[in-house]
């Protein structure tokens, strides 16, 4: 089990013909990842072709849901178009939307967000962030569902739940584990930006409520209080053990630190305050970002 | 990105907030014409405004020793005698840091008879995702000590984006704010015209710290935003072609900029080992374990999901440009793309910098084992570090060596 995607989920890419997309989309094929129909507008009719596969390109979302049965979607369209893309992937029923488009304006990811109550069937996980990979069984954990742009050889089937704002520090984090031979059952990217469409505290939920997870790993950094409204929860309700770090101890106030959403401002969002509130949930703090791995194992 | 108080104003004026009668002064030859006006409108007194992107202006001292970056002056010889104390001198505050800024524009204001100071701001909240209007009795204090010893006296006022603002939310919050009569209505009007600056302009804040009742010269009384400050989404600003004309560079770090040109996300710190990472989240991790290490680190520096040979040179030189820096670290998790790509870079960075300060250098992923070696054999003196914790130990030591 897994949460989120399984390997036999049909994901769709929208933004499949731009350079990134694309490039991504190849890897995920590369990797397994049931990859069943791309889109772009104006390009409907067409094939995606990689690796002897011919993907199918349609106008719509909806089309490519009504003919291909995608229930989720990886979203590579440029920041003006991201938000358009999100909500038309929630109008055509998808369960899941991942958007990893950086550099969305907060105006209309407030405006999304808010039509997306509207559409409580469909999950969104970003925007700006590396996406949601459920490793897979076959060598370099080949064969799990890749929607994003994470690297998937990293990755390891297993129990251990990750999940962060940051990319590269998930992967750390991911490759910490695998390289001690401990394997993950999903990580998941929830994105730097200032308004996200899932929580820490959403995919904790979801991580606690998966039998297969049995340890989970979560990344937070400065700015905002998520970290700290997950770990009130993991305090209360956690059944499993959960190991953290916060990014950013270091960074001066009032500083946006490379992502949207990760500054301290008016003494809030400082990692102090997200590091006493993981002590105090009993959470394990890595003292250092080497540690994250084997701060977990120890709990275990 | 930020703007200049004059450039807030401006913006909030075409949203139907009232602002004071003020002119901005780029020159000396500009400033006796402006206060001419100001005086001319019938206003005794002229205010002298520095105009830099720092709060606690009118409690900083100017290098040449002069007090005050705002002053109000009673006449316009005064003016223009404050103007020259002012205008291309560097103004220091508790918020720009020893090193202050030069004032390069000054913004003439008539002087305002304030009867009463409020708090008025738009700002994201972020726990729920929704725009948030706050608004404080307790004008022309800092407003994060107002929270912290009298939250009770923060007004606090979600906005729907389906519908912003209703006049309905505007009425309570001038009614918190104890506004009565042709005073209620102002205020209402003023703080529908914030909210929808916010909005339109892609802010990420706006800030009026006062807000005040002002007597006018008829004895009657208003409401006007005698101070503002905006923020803007950086993401949104390529729909507002106009604010970004606002920009000013003589504001920005001249690294940071170098830095931009190269897609590159440096913010100078005043440490002395530099780092250079991909991935913010990765980049703020590394800083962290510099300075548990009992290191400082000299920057943020996130290279992106990539580093090529030509962004690795350029941040190289921009770290260098840092006279404080005394060692590198570089940390990169090259998920996707090859670490030999990278290393291969990262050598002939060093080459054409001529680097001559200890550099380590920690890669993982992609074909490491390759990067690894090409490092080992290119003859240039590279420090390889094993992991997160072993590279940062070790650029700490040869540092303090």
């Amino acid at each position: 089990m897994s949460i989120l995607v399984k390997p036999n989920t049909k994901v769709l890419v929208q933004g499949i013909t731009g350079s990134f997309g694309a490039k991504h989309a190849q890897l995920s094929i590369d990797y397994g990842t049931q990859i069943v129909a791309g889109v772009t507008p104006g390009k409907g009719g067409q094939f995606f072709e990689h690796g002897g596969k011919k993907i199918p390109i349609f106008d719509t979302v909806a089309d490519a849901v009504k003919q291909t049965g995608a229930t989720a979607s990886a979203v590579f369209v440029p920041p003006p178009f991201a938000a358009d893309a999100i909500l038309e992937g929630a109008d055509a029923g998808l369960e899941l939307v991942v958007a990893i488009t950086e550099g969305i304006p907060v105006r209309d990811m407030v405006r999304v967000k808010r039509a997306l109550q509207g559409n409580p069937k469909t999950r969104l996980i970003g925007p700006n962030c590396p996406g949601v990979v459920t490793p897979g069984d076959g060598k370099d954990s080949h064969g799990g569902c890749r929607i994003g742009i994470a690297p998937g050889y990293i990755h390891k089937k297993g129990h251990i739940g990750v999940v962060s704002r940051s990319g590269t520090l998930t992967y750390e984090a991911v490759w910490q584990l695998t390289s001690r031979g401990v394997g993950q059952s999903t990580c998941v990217g929830i994105g730097g930006d200032p308004v996200n469409g899932t929580s820490h505290l959403d995919v904790i939920k979801l991580f606690n409520d998966d039998p297969d997870t049995h340890g989970i790993i979560m990344i937070g950094e400065i700015g905002g209080s998520a970290e700290e409204e997950a770990a009130e929860w993991i305090k209360k309700k956690c059944k499993k053990p959960v190991a953290g770090f916060i990014a950013g101890a270091t960074a001066p106030p009032g500083r946006r630190m490379g992502h949207a959403g990760a500054i301290v401002s008016g003494g809030k969002g400082t990692a102090e305050a997200k590091i006493s509130a993981f002590k105090a949930a009993g959470i394990g703090v890595a003292v250092t970002p080497s540690e994250m791995a084997d701060t977990l194992l120890k709990m275990m | 990105m930020n703007i200049h108080e004059y450039q807030a104003k401006q913006l909030l004026a075409k949203y139907g907030v009232a602002v004071p009668f003020e002119i901005p002064a780029k020159s000396l030859a500009e400033v006796r014409p402006a206060a001419d006006k100001i005086a001319a409108s019938g206003s005794s007194r002229v205010v002298v405004k520095s105009q830099i992107h720092a709060g606690g202006r009118g409690k900083g001292t100017f290098k040449t020793g002069f007090q005050g970056g705002v002053k109000v002056a009673s006449s316009v010889d005064e003016a223009v005698s404050f103007a020259e104390k002012m205008l291309g001198n560097v103004l220091v505050t508790k918020q720009t840091g020893a090193d202050g800024r030069k004032v390069q524009t000054l913004l003439l204001a008539a002087g305002e008879k304030i009867k009463k100071e409020f708090y008025l701001a738009v700002l994201l909240d972020r726990a729920n995702s929704r725009p948030l209007v706050m608004a404080s009795t307790e004008g022309g204090m800092d407003i994060e000590e107002v929270a912290e010893k009298h939250p009770e006296k923060i007004f606090k006022e979600h906005i729907d984006p389906a519908v912003g603002i209703m006049p309905f939310q505007a009425r309570k919050i001038s009614a918190a704010l104890g506004l009565k009569g042709d005073l209620f209505n102002a205020g209402v009007k003023l703080i529908t015209g914030v909210y929808n600056t916010w909005w339109e302009c892609d802010a990420a804040m706006v800030e009026l710290n006062p807000l005040a009742v002002v007597e006018l010269a008829d004895g009657k009384e208003t409401v006007m935003a005698l101070d503002a400050k905006i923020s803007l989404d950086d993401n949104a600003l390529y729909r507002h072609k106009d604010i970004l004309e606002m920009r000013d560079l003589n504001e920005e770090a001249p690294l940071e900029i170098e830095a931009s040109k190269f897609n590159l996300n440096y913010i100078k710190l005043d440490g002395s080992i530099a780092c250079l990472v991909n991935g913010a989240g990765l980049a703020m991790a590394t800083m962290d374990i510099i300075q548990h290490f009992g290191g400082n680190p000299a920057n943020f520096l996130d290279v992106g999901g990539g580093a090529s040979k030509e962004q690795v040179t350029a941040a190289f030189k921009i770290i260098l440009s840092d006279p404080n820096v005394k060692g590198i670290l570089v940390n990169i998790f090259g998920g996707i793309m090859d670490c030999n790509v990278i290393a291969t870079g990262i050598v002939a960075a060093v080459k054409e910098t001529h680097l001559n300060i200890p550099l380590v250098v920690r890669l993982e992923g992609n074909n490491v084992a390759a990067g690894k070696k090409t490092l080992a054999e290119s003859g240039v003196a590279i420090i390889t570090g094993d992991s997160m914790a072993d590279a940062a130990q070790k650029v700490v030591k040869a540092v303090g060596k």
